[in-house]
C-alpha cells in the first residue's frame, strides 16, 4: 500500500530525514518510535503533504502512485490521513461543517453522492459513539478552546468519519488520559480492517497494549535504525534508545 | 471641474435650481438651514489629502465629477418584484429610489402608539415642531464639507420615533436604491429618535440596481433616550463605479445601549463615518465593522467614540478583509474627557490580507484625559494561516476551498453579532459571492 524509498527531507537547508525507507501494507499496523526530534513528525507531515519541508531524494508510492506528486487534498482524497500531534484550532468554523465538508470532497472524488444534512448527521453520531466523543464538541469550532485530550480525541473522530485506508497517528496517546487512552485506541481498532493500514507515532509502550503492531520501527535521526515486533517495543521501554543508536553508529562506521 | 471656485460654482447652480422646483417650501425653516450648509460647503469645498482626516483617501475622483440630484419627476419606476431580493421579511420597509421615498415600493405594518416610521418629507409636514427641534442639530455640519453638503441637497430620507418604554419589536429597514444613474447626487438624510427605555432595530441598505457613477453622500443622526436599546445595522453594498460617504451621528443619554453594525463591501470610494457620544452616565455601545473590498476599491472606516460621561463602556471590533489591490483604511478615535472617570474603552481591528498587493492604513486614536479609566486596543494585520490551510487539505478540501473557508469564519464573525435574523442570512450569501469576486479580479 505504502512504499517509503530512501526518502530524505530539509526544511531551510537542514536535513530531517535522512534516507527513510518502509514499507507497510494492507491490514497491517506499524508503529514508530524514536527520541525527540528524530524526525517522526517530519516524516508523518511529508507523508501528508506539508510544503515547509523540501524533499531533496528518494520516493514514495501509495497504491503505486507517485504520492509526492499530489497535493495534500489529493493525497486525503485518495485515503490518507494523519492525525496531527498537534491539531490545529480553526476560529470560526464548525466541527460538523468542517467534517462534512472534507467528507464530501472525498467521497466527490471516489464517485459517490455527497451526503446531505440529515445522512451526515446519522453518520457522525454513529462515528461519535466509536470514540464517545462529547456532543458539544460538534458545533463547537473546530478544536478551538478543546482541551489536550479533547483534541486527540476530536482527530480520531475525524478518522472515523473519513475512513482512509492508511492512517497515520503522530502521538494520539498524548495527552490523553488512562481511560481515554483505551476508548481511543478500541476506537482505532474497530476501524481496522483487512483492506487498511495504520502507521502510530508512540513513545509509549502502552498504548501498544492496546494498538497491536505487526511491526516496530525506530527512528533515530531521521532514519529508521532498528526494526522489529511488538516485543522491541518492550525492550525499548526497558532500555532507552541509546543501545539502539549505538548500534546504528556502529553499523555507520562499518 | 478640478478647481474649488469651480466646484463651488456647480453646486451654487445645482442649488439654484433645486430651489426653483422647491416652490412654496423654499420659504421654510429648513431651507435656510440648506441655504446656510451650502455656503459652508462652499467656504471649505472637498476635503484633499492634506487634511489629517483624508490622509490615506483621495476623493479627487469624486470632488471633479458634476453630480445632480435626481429631480423627483425623473425618478424611474421600479417593480416590486425588482426590490423584494433586498428587502427584510420581517421588517417595516421604507425603500428610496435614487433618493426619493417610494410609497409604492414600501411596506409599513401597523405600529404601536405614538410610534412614528415615514419619510422625512412626510415628517416635516405632520411632524414640523420635532423636526425643528431636532433634524441637522447633530451631526456636525459646520466643520465638515460631506455634511454640509448633505444638508443643502437633502430633500428626503427616512424619520423613525419611538416614543418613551416602548419597544418596537420588528425592525426598520431603509432600503436606498440607486438605479445606477450617472452622476446622480444621493442625499439621503435620516433622523432616528428614541425615547427613554425605547427599543428598536434599525437598518440601512445601499443597493444599486445597475453600475453607475453616482454618489451617495448620507447623514443618519441616532438620539438614544436614557435607557434605550438599540441596534443599528449598516449594508454598504453599492455599485462598483459608484462613490458613497456617510455620517452616522449618535447621542447616547445614560444608561443607553446601542450597538452599531456596518458591513462595508460596495463603491469605488466608500468612506464611512460612525460617532457617539456619550452624553449620560452608564452607556454602553458596541461597534462592530466589516470591510470586505476588492479589484482598486478604497473603503474607509473612521469611528469616534466620545466618552464625555463617566462609568460608559465601549467595545470596538473592526475586521477588513483586503483581496486584488483593495485599500482599506480605519481610524478609530477614543475620547476620554477629562470628568469621564471609569471609562471602559476595548478597540480591536483586525485585516486579513489575501494579496500581495491589498493595503491597509490603520490608526487607532486614544486621546485620554481622564486618570481612572481602562483602555485598551490592538490592531494586526496578516494573511491566511499556513497551518490552518494544511490542516484543512490534509482532510481533503482545496487550497480554494480551505481558504474560503478560513476567510469566512474571519469575517462572519462580525455578522453573527447582527441580531437581525434575515439580514444576517443575507450577508453570508453576499460575502460569498464576494470572496469569488475578488477571486476573479485578482
Ligand atoms: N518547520 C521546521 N523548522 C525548523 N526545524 C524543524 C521544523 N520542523 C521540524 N524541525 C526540526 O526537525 C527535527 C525533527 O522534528 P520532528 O518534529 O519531526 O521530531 P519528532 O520525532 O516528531 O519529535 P517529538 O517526539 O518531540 O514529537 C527537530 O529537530 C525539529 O526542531
Ligand atoms: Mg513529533
Amino acid at each position: 500500500m505504502l512504499e517509503i524509498k530512501d526518502l530524505h527531507a530539509q526544511v531551510n537547508g537542514s536535513e530531517i530525514l535522512n534516507g527513510v525507507t518502509l514499507r507497510v501494507n494492507a491490514g497491517e499496523v506499524h508503529a514508530i518510535m524514536g527520541p525527540n526530534g528524530s524526525g517522526k513528525s517530519t516524516l508523518a507531515q511529508v507523508l501528508a503533504g506539508r510544503e515547509t519541508y523540501d524533499v531533496t531524494k528518494g520516493e514514495v508510492l501509495f497504491d503505486g502512485k507517485n504520492l509526492l506528486e499530489m497535493d495534500p487534498e489529493e493525497r486525503a482524497r485518495e485515503g490518507l490521513f494523519m492525525a496531527f500531534q498537534y491539531p490545529v484550532e480553526i476560529p470560526g468554523v464548525s466541527n460538523t461543517y468542517f467534517l462534512k465538508s472534507a467528507l464530501n470532497a472525498i467521497r466527490k472524488h471516489r464517485g459517490q453522492d455527497e451526503l446531505d444534512a440529515i445522512e451526515f448527521l446519522q453518520l457522525v453520531k454513529e462515528r461519535m459513539k466509536l470514540v464517545e466523543m462529547d456532543e458539544s464538541l460538534l458545533n463547537r469550532p473546530v478544536n478551538e478552546g478543546f482541551s489536550g485530550g479533547e483534541k486527540k480525541r476530536n482527530e480520531i473522530f475525524h478518522m472515523a468519519v473519513l475512513e482512509p485506508r492508511l492512517a497515520i497517528l503522530d502521538e494520539t496517546d498524548s495527552g490523553l488520559d488512562i481511560d481515554a487512552l483505551r476508548i481511543v485506541a478500541d476506537g482505532v481498532n474497530k476501524l481496522k480492517r483487512k483492506d487498511n493500514a495504520i502507521i502510530v507515532v508512540t513513545h509509549y509502550q502502552r498504548l501498544l497494549n492496546y494498538i497491536i503492531p505487526d511491526y516496530v520501527h525506530v527512528l533515530v535521526d531521521g532514519r529508521i535504525v532498528k526494526s522489529g515486533s511488538k516485543e522491541l517495543a518492550l525492550e525499548l521501554e526497558e532500555k532507552g534508545y541509546d543501545w539502539v543508536k549505538e548500534k546504528a553508529e556502529v553499523e555507520e562506521a562499518r | 471641474m478640478k478647481s474649488i471656485t469651480e466646484q463651488a460654482a456647480w453646486y451654487q447652480s445645482v442649488f439654484d435650481a433645486l430651489e426653483k422646483s422647491l416652490n412654496g417650501e423654499a420659504q421654510s425653516g429648513f431651507h435656510v438651514l440648506r441655504k446656510k450648509a451650502l455656503n459652508r460647503f462652499k467656504e471649505m469645498g472637498f476635503p484633499t489629502t492634506r487634511n489629517e482626516e483624508w490622509k490615506f483617501t483621495n476623493i479627487t475622483p469624486l470632488a471633479t465629477t458634476p453630480f445632480t440630484p435626481v429631480p423627483a419627476g425623473t425618478v424611474a419606476r421600479i417593480a416590486p418584484s425588482a426590490v423584494k431580493h433586498y428587502l427584510i421579511p420581517e421588517a417595516h420597509s421604507l425603500v428610496f429610489v435614487d433618493g426619493h421615498f417610494s410609497r409604492d415600493l414600501s411596506t409599513i405594518g401597523e405600529m404601536p402608539d405614538g410610534v412614528i416610521v415615514c419619510s422625512l418629507a412626510e415628517a416635516s409636514r405632520r411632524h414640523a415642531a420635532l423636526l425643528e427641534r431636532e433634524l441637522a442639530r447633530h451631526a456636525p455640519g459646520e466643520e465638515n464639507s460631506f455634511v454640509a453638503l448633505n444638508t443643502a441637497f437633502s430633500l428626503d430620507g427616512a424619520f423613525v420615533s419611538i416614543p418613551d418604554g416602548v419597544r418596537l419589536t420588528e425592525p426598520v429597514h431603509m432600503l436606498f436604491l440607486s438605479t445606477g444613474k450617472p452622476q446622480a447626487l444621493i442625499p439621503p438624510r435620516n433622523l432616528f429618535l428614541v425615547g427613554a427605555e425605547g427599543q428598536v432595530s434599525l437598518v440601512e441598505t445601499y443597493a444599486a440596481l445597475n453600475d453607475g457613477v453616482y454618489f451617495t453622500n448620507v447623514v443618519s443622526e441616532l438620539l438614544a433616550g436614557e435607557g434605550a436599546l438599540i441596534e443599528h445595522d449598516k449594508l454598504q453594498n453599492e455599485s462598483r463605479s459608484s462613490y458613497h460617504i456617510s455620517w452616522t451621528h449618535i447621542v447616547q443619554q445614560a444608561r443607553s445601549t446601542v450597538t452599531s453594525n456596518l458591513v462595508a463591501m460596495g463603491g469605488s470610494i466608500a468612506r464611512s463615518n460612525i460617532t457617539t457620544v456619550f452624553e449620560g452616565e452608564k452607556g454602553l455601545c458596541t461597534l462592530n465593522g466589516l470591510t470586505l473590498a476588492a479589484g482598486t476599491q478604497l473603503i474607509d472606516n473612521h469611528t469616534t467614540i466620545d466618552h464625555a460621561s463617566p462609568h460608559c463602556e465601549s467595545h470596538e471590533l473592526y475586521k477588513a478583509v483586503l483581496d486584488g489591490k483593495a485599500h482599506g483604511v480605519f481610524n478609530g478615535k477614543i475620547f476620554v474627557r477629562k470628568d469621564a472617570q471609569k471609562t471602559d474603552a476595548k478597540q480591536t481591528n483586525q485585516t486579513l490580507l489575501l494579496s500581495d498587493d491589498a493595503v491597509i492604513d490603520t490608526k487607532p486614536q486614544l486621546e485620554i484625559f481622564a486618570d481612572d479609566v481602562k483602555c485598551t486596543h490592538g490592531a494586526t494585520v496578516g494573511q491566511l494561516d499556513a497551518d490552518q490551510i494544511f490542516y484543512l487539505r490534509s482532510r481533503g478540501l482545496n487550497l480554494l476551498q480551505a481558504k474560503d473557508m478560513l476567510t469566512f469564519a474571519f469575517a462572519a464573525d462580525v455578522v453573527h453579532r447582527i441580531h437581525v435574523e434575515s439580514l444576517r442570512e443575507r450577508l453570508v450569501s453576499l460575502i460569498h459571492d464576494k470572496l469569488h469576486e475578488g477571486r476573479i479580479s485578482s
